[in-house]
């Protein structure tokens, strides 16, 4: 079992957006950077499959240099190989990255051999644009299903599961595939000590990718108005209870 | 005046709710047609197209697509609308990839030019907006849940079926089998929710928090840091890559409102916060707070309602 999991960069903001002052991006000069979470469940998932089925799994992202981080720190939960599709660092639209992806990918695969699987997360957390995934998957020509958070291996197909409103549905896709993981699908292990050194160690194959634009254009970033809010305090300590049931029975709760 | 495609989700024959807000958006932009996957009268429209195909008798993301492909083919509309749901956004980012156009998702705004659109999207669950500019011969666009009034769902007209050419291999990526797991309360239909973030401690400190959603008829949900510490699964989760509610009350013990969580319930149109810091982001933005330990509180409030809901002697 080959597996490859493409993952994104993505700062992690706190209890409020500050952009930068071109307003082309989050100021994100005091914030942690993370792994975007569907896609850390992806690495997670693909490096459980490894432990179940063999093989090996190899991490990719396109993104600035500093996005070796998130590299290094998926082969410190499991992952083998890691590859950086290196920008300037500007927001690559989905059209430009999916194309980059898939050349990358095909060259990847005639060095050692296709994919069984390809995981990306359902949607990156910051843009949110739903299609990465399956562009890659068209461009390759290879099935893709989305929103899944299981995954079984039976022989050549993979069985995903999907949830619905009501339970769940059932895919039963042949391999090679394409599938884009939910958070919740697993719960993503910590690294170790001697996992985090090995991760250190271990080259990360850089690579600069050509950038084609496609016809979606970012312009700018725009908080949304403030909701205007005025917040009643009932009270401190639970000398307050006598409050919030009188607050429960003006909604009809009670 | 242009045609326009919406692609119209339904259940059992009746447009979502979401779908008719993509259909009010697109009818300030064209003519409208909608688009569906077997029958469902959609009101408001000067043509209804019925795709029917023996492939389609359940979801099939990718031969829905190839099926809406083969009508843009046909038809030449301007746009293509779809809603911002799961399925929406699936099937759009198909036809997109098929047509190497570019799609524009959750969109909450179109303002539209000769040759390209500007509009605003959601980022970050939708607590951050973008303006951008889209380029295409055929604007392909999905439009964010809510940001929008339904159009009028009456005054269907005839539907015109459209029969896909549809290569067999498109089965693989079909529904194969549905699972019906049927719950009592669940988080996106209960009215009210109880939710706990790292403020609870443990696992154990939720029991509180059960007893009073029990009471008020509601369901317990949590933050991310909760699922993460694996004190509560991932179905509790309450945030951007977790589950979106919308209850008459929401209330927040001890979470602190990061943008993750803020955006899985801020539709809630009643917010209580119990929590130690008065400045706590969740405190601030919410219509009620209670500043304090949040054990000894919810044990005070649970006695309370205990009390009142006995019946009077």
């Amino acid at each position: 079992m080959r597996t490859l999991v493409c993952i994104k960069r993505v700062p992690a903001p706190g209890a409020r957006i500050v952009l930068t002052d071109d307003r082309q991006a989050i100021d994100a000069r005091h914030l942690p950077f993370t792994t975007s979470p569907h896609e850390e469940c992806a690495v997670e998932e693909a490096v459980r499959l490894k432990e179940q089925h063999g093989g090996s799994v190899v991490v990719m992202t396109l993104g600035p240099a500093e996005a070796e981080e998130q590299l290094r720190y998926a082969v410190s939960v499991g992952a083998d190989e890691a590859a950086l599709l290196v920008t300037d660092g500007a927001d690559w639209d989905p059209q430009a990255t999916a194309a980059a992806l898939a050349a990358k990918i095909e060259l990847l695969e005639a060095g050692d051999g296709w994919f069984d699987l390809i995981l990306f997360g359902n949607e990156s957390a910051d843009s949110g644009g739903y299609q990465v995934g399956i562009r890659v998957a068209n461009a390759l020509d290879r099935p893709v299903v989305g929103g899944i958070k299981g995954i079984d291996i039976e022989g050549e197909t993979i069985v995903a599961r999907r949830e619905t409103d009501a339970g769940f549905e059932v895919y039963r896709l042949p391999l090679p595939a394409v599938v884009a993981v939910k958070e919740g699908i697993n719960l993503p292990r910590y690294p170790t000590l001697p996992s985090r050194l090995r991760a250190k160690k271990v080259e990360v194959s850089s690579s600069s990718p050509d950038h084609t634009p496609g016809g979606l254009r970012m312009l700018r970033l725009v908080n949304p108005p403030e909701v205007a809010s005025s917040t009643t305090i009932l009270g401190q300590g639970p000398e307050a209870a006598s409050a919030v049931a009188d607050m429960f029975e003006e909604l009809g709760l009670l | 005046m242009s045609q326009v495609l919406v692609f119209v989700e339904h259940q059992e024959g009746m447009p979502l709710e979401t779908s008719l807000q993509a259909t009010a958006l697109a009818g300030t932009l064209g003519e409208v047609s909608s688009v569906t996957v077997g029958a469902c009268d959609v009101g408001g429209v000067a043509r209804h197209f019925a795709i029917e195909h023996p492939m389609l008798s359940d979801y099939a993301p990718e031969a829905i697509a190839k099926a809406l492909v083969q009508l843009i083919g046909a038809e030449s509309p301007s746009a293509v609308f779809a809603s911002g749901t799961e399925r929406g956004n699936e099937v759009m980012a198909h036809v997109a990839a098929v047509l190497d156009l570019p799609l524009a998702t959750n969109v909450t705004e179109v303002r539209p030019g000769d040759e390209s659109w500007d509009l605003t999207r959601t980022r970050w669950g939708g607590s951050l907006l973008e303006e951008a500019s889209l380029t295409a011969s055929v604007k392909l666009v999905t439009v964010a849940p809510h940001a929008f009034e339904a159009s009028d769902a009456s005054g269907g007209v005839d539907a015109e079926t459209f029969e896909p050419d549809l290569p067999e291999a498109l089965e693989r990526t079909r529904v194969v089998e549905r699972v019906t797991i049927s719950e009592g309360i669940t988080l996106t239909t209960a009215p009210v929710v109880v939710s706990g973030g790292r403020g609870v401690g443990s696992p154990e400190g939720f029991g509180i928090l059960e007893e009073l959603a029990g009471l008020l008829g509601g369901a317990v949900g949590c933050s991310r840091v909760v699922t993460n510490n694996g004190w509560r699964p991932h179905s509790d989760q309450v945030g951007q890559t977790g589950t979106r509610v919308a209850p008459n009350l929401y209330v927040a013990c001890g979470i602190s409102g990061a943008v993750q969580h803020w955006v899985g319930m801020m539709a809630s149109k009643n917010v209580l916060a119990i929590n130690n810091d008065p400045e706590a982001p969740m405190v601030t933005k919410a219509d009620y707070a209670v500043i304090g330990d949040l054990h000894p509180i919810l044990e005070a409030v649970v006695e309370e309602v205990k009390r009142r809901k006995q019946p009077a002697t």
